[in-house]
């Protein structure tokens, strides 16, 4: 049975569910997300910063030179594959060996080489400059969502928390999905245009990875050490990303979206982060009632909980254990409040000391007060902020006696 | 390469003082023979590569359509790391050891493996190893799901699962040490007098310096892996910043283990495409100095250049300039390899018969692995691609095109010899253009995906990437299909079929075709002599 007579069977199968595969795709009208992928996109995504643009002129360099070593060498290949078969009656030579030939496809392919990591030195050097900067972003990874702190230059103390805004009902296929489906947050990173933005990384619990195809950055965020990496947008528009290294269960969903404006823009958007952090402060002076622990603790739970723990409370054992009858949740306050300022050391429970009292008083509340659990009773913030001066030894001690 | 049988001295016959192998079960629990274990390999690491392959489906099914249609992306995560690691050590490296139980003997002219039983115990201990990979499923917490890299400090959140899986990595390590050090005793004490190395089979050769390179670096994984074990269980803290350690010290550990796998993974495959192509070329391999050549200083260079795997993690400039360079080294001596093999092809008399298909295929598609491996090498262009779906279309155009087609090639060119019947042509022909094709559609489309951005590990992606998903998923099940016509031509062989010569192909050269077909169950009792 010859080679021909033995693919076109399947080959014509093949190219049948190829095509009832893309037209199948093709049916849903996906447009071109902008600063996203494009639909079909082929290559590098469209460079704004002047590294990534060198990233893409480097690729491309790259491919052409490896298409061309390719086209030459099988064309070698196959033409030997068509000319020297025993069929067409071709008679085997004898050669082997050669030293000049094999010195030759050592050296010039070496010589190859040297080129292009040559064209790529200047570009590794220029990534690695984060010398100068106008502004300095922190940027956080939790387990799954980024926290960013403006460190240095204009808009230094905005701070915020940035979550995945697809709704559920998209992923889960009950809502047609809109055009930003998975690259889209609730607050996103604001920079301004044509500034030299160094972005610190780190992280809260396990190593997530910051990127923007657009920018040409992709930094690791490890736990307990700041790496760092820069850009300066050329063009305003928003830019999106996400995070690149496996962080669990809900990394496909913390999406990174950085919105570049203009200097003018941008101061606005400064002041209004500013105003909007002053009135979003909790009264100190407060008197919190048990309900609206409870309605406020709903929310706090919903946006820094509800990830592991699950919306029933139940868990998802045993790395991330349920609230829903847990004797932490259910015994003496000071363990819990213990708990959610230290977090528990070898465990995924990480330290929640980051939110605010009122904050941490309404979440402790309502985890007390839900589901079958039954406390009856609630924690103020005031009790908070007294367990905020216990020292560690004793922070240490009632969160690990937690049972 | 000339390992001419010398006709004097050892052409007694086989039948009259040997006997066959004992019936039953006990014969393969029992068994010291490597023909035996190298089958038991064989079909050990089929099995998992079916299962490895339903998990690789289980993870395509959810990547047909955007949203999460099957799994939660909980499990998403422990299908693409349990496919990892069983493919890795549950199906390609065991695979390579049977072919070098089979073969290794049998191209050297020696009895057996060094030591016999040791060859019992190294199998044996894959079976209990594999139950634990498959039976972490079903524990609390599910397999681990830190990916098959296992980084620190995710995979010291996990449950009980990836303690299982360490354990299993744990005896699947001492497994390769042990057959290693078998096969380096064996190749370096039991050639036929007459087989200087220089002479020896280039399969056994690739298989030497593999060995070499498995026990250098299986301890280093054990020790990671022990160490990620006492972080999770007794309080040290070599992976967590807050007692002192470094979770970047994880992955350093890891790929220095990580990249010479990487060849330990594919000199095997080298060996045997440099058996394969003079075969059906009838010609000589065209440098076999030089290969030898090339096999070492690509094990060499696989030492110093484990952090190209790493740029993303924030190394200094000097470090991403050395690995850099470093990495790209290897493009030479990988060259020089593939050049070799063409240059064997060229003016030859080729016929091309399902392990020649599949040598060229081999060649050609490994190769375009082996340009993207040189495109990620470059630093600024790795930033960007890093832990997208181009490195998955990579590694794949290698482990997959490159290691496991190999292997195909291998085992329809010894397949008479093991079976003592010719397989059936026809379905070898369709299961290398199906595997080619399907191998195509499902990878090709990888690369775009990686080039506009998709990370790889997700369950759930932008609907700008769906079209490229839907092809890649619809070629998976294609190919993890045509995956079963090799089954049915290994299965029909075994049953009956025409009857194979002692040699053949016409133009294969070596000691193992000049023993009958099937191999008979003791081989070259006597040494044979090698000119």
């Amino acid at each position: 049975m010859g080679v021909a007579t033995s693919c076109r069977k399947p080959l014509r199968l093949i190219t049948g569910l190829a095509l009832v595969a893309v037209a199948g795709g093709a049916l849903a009208a996906v447009v071109d997300m902008p600063g996203g992928p494009s639909v079909r996109q082929i290559n590098l995504t469209a460079p704004v910063t002047i590294i990534a643009s060198q990233i893409y002129d480097l690729h491309l360099v790259m491919l052409a030179i490896c298409a061309v070593i390719f086209c030459a060498v099988f064309g070698v290949m196959f033409y030997s594959v068509y000319a020297h078969r025993k069929s067409k009656g071709h008679k085997a030579a004898t050669f082997h060996e050669s030293t000049s030939v094999e010195i030759a496809w050592t050296i010039v392919p070496m010589i190859i080489v040297i080129v292009m990591a040559g064209l790529a030195t200047k570009t590794v050097l220029a990534m690695k400059d984060t010398s100068n900067s106008d502004l300095t972003i922190k940027a956080t990874g939790h387990q799954w969502k980024w926290g960013y702190d403006y460190i240095k230059g204009e808009g230094e103390g905005i701070s915020f928390y940035s979550t995945l805004a697809t709704p559920r009902e998209q992923i889960d296929g009950l809502a047609e999905k809109g055009v930003n489906y998975m690259l889209e947050v609730d607050n996103e990173v604001v920079v301004p245009v044509g500034k030299k933005v160094r972005i610190l990384t780190t992280a809260n619990d396990v190593i997530h990875a910051w990127m923007i195809p657009a920018f040409g950055v992709k930094q690791d965020a490890i736990p307990g050490f700041i790496r760092d990496t820069w850009f300066k947008a050329d063009k305003i528009g928003t830019y999106r990303g996400q995070c690149a290294e496996l962080c669990g269960k809900e990394h496909g969903f913390m999406p990174i979206v950085v919105s570049v404006k203009s200097e003018a823009d941008y101061s606005k958007w400064v002041g209004e982060q500013k105003k909007l952090m002053a009135a979003k402060m909790d009264d100190p002076n407060k008197q919190w009632t048990q309900p609206e622990l409870i309605a406020r603790g709903e929310k706090v739970y919903a946006a820094a909980c509800v990830a592991c723990h699950q919306a029933t409370g139940k868990g998802m054992p045993p790395a991330f254990p349920p609230l829903d009858g847990s004797k932490v949740v259910t015994g003496p306050k000071d363990n819990q409040v213990a708990l959610l300022l230290n977090g528990r050391q070898g465990t995924a429970m990480a330290s929640f000391k980051s939110l605010s009292d009122a904050e941490l008083a309404a979440v402790i509340t309502y985890t007390r007060n839900s589901w079958t659990n039954k406390a009856g009773d609630m924690i103020s913030p005031a009790d908070i902020k007294s367990a905020r001066g216990w020292d560690s030894a004793k922070l240490t001690q009632l969160s690990a006696k937690a049972p | 390469m000339s390992a001419v049988l010398d006709s004097h001295g050892h052409a007694h016959d086989h039948e009259d003082h040997h006997h066959g192998p004992p019936a039953g079960l006990m014969r393969w629990v029992k068994t010291t023979n490597h023909k035996d274990i190298g089958t038991l390999y064989l079909w050990f690491s089929f099995m998992m590569l079916l299962t490895g392959g339903v998990l690789a489906l289980g993870i395509r099914a959810e990547l047909f359509r955007p949203g999460l249609q099957y799994w939660n992306p909980e499990f998403f995560n422990q299908l693409t790391t349990m496919h990892g690691l069983i493919m890795v050590f549950g199906a390609i490296m065991p695979a390579f050891v049977g072919f070098a139980n089979w073969m290794i003997p049998l191209q050297i002219g020696a009895p057996d493996m060094a030591f016999a039983r040791m060859n019992n115990w190294s199998f044996w201990l894959l079976v209990p190893a594999a139950g634990l990979l498959v039976a972490s499923f079903f524990v609390p917490g599910g397999a681990t799901a830190a990916g098959w890299t296992l980084y620190a400090p995710l995979s010291t959140q996990m449950g009980i699962g990836m303690d299982m899986g360490i354990f299993a990595m744990h005896i699947m390590g001492a497994s390769s040490i042990m057959g290693s050090i078998n096969i380096i005793t064996t190749i370096l004490n039991m050639r036929a007098p007459g087989m200087t190395l220089m002479k020896m089979p280039m399969f056994c050769w690739t298989w030497l310096i593999t060995a070499y390179l498995l026990i250098a670096v299986m301890p280093v994984l054990a020790g990671a892996i022990t160490m990620l074990l006492t972080d999770r269980h007794f309080g040290t803290s070599f992976f967590n910043a807050a007692g002192g350690g470094d979770p970047v010290m994880y992955q350093h550990i890891f790929w220095f283990f990580g990249h010479p796998e990487v060849y330990i993974m594919i000199l095997p495959a080298f060996g045997i495409i440099s058996h394969v192509v003079p075969a059906f070329a009838r010609k000589q391999l065209f440098g076999y100095a030089s290969m030898v050549y090339a096999t070492s200083s690509i094990a060499i260079l696989s030492f110093i250049v484990w952090a190209h795997h790493m740029f993303t993690t924030g190394m200094p400039a000097a470090g991403q300039l050395f690995f850099m360079y470093a990495t790209m080294l290897i493009a030479v001596p990988t060259g020089v390899k593939v050049f070799n093999w063409i240059a064997t092809m060229w003016r030859g008399s080729m016929t091309f018969e399902t392990p020649m298909l599949f040598a060229v295929g081999f060649i050609f598609v490994f190769t375009m692995g082996g340009f993207t491996g040189l495109i990620l090498a470059v630093t600024p262009v790795d930033i960007q691609l890093q832990d997208t779906y181009y490195v998955v279309a990579h590694f794949h155009y290698v482990l997959v095109a490159g290691s496991l087609f190999a292997m195909f090639s291998g085992v329809y060119f010894w397949l008479p010899k093991w079976t003592g019947h010719m397989y059936d042509e026809g379905l070898g022909k369709l299961h290398f253009w199906c595997s080619m094709i399907f191998f195509n559609i499902t990878f090709f489309p990888m690369h775009f995906l990686g080039l506009a951005g998709m990370p790889r590990r997700i369950p759930d992606y932008a609907t700008q990437f769906a079209d490229f998903n839907a092809v890649a998923s619809v070629g998976a099940f294609g190919f993890g299909l045509s995956q079963l016509i090799l089954l049915v031509v290994v299965l029909k062989s075994i049953k009956g079929g025409a009857k194979a010569a002692d040699n053949p192909w016409e133009g294969a050269e070596g000691l193992e075709w000049s023993v009958p077909s099937p191999a008979p169950y003791h081989t070259f009792e006597t040494a044979p002599h090698v000119k």
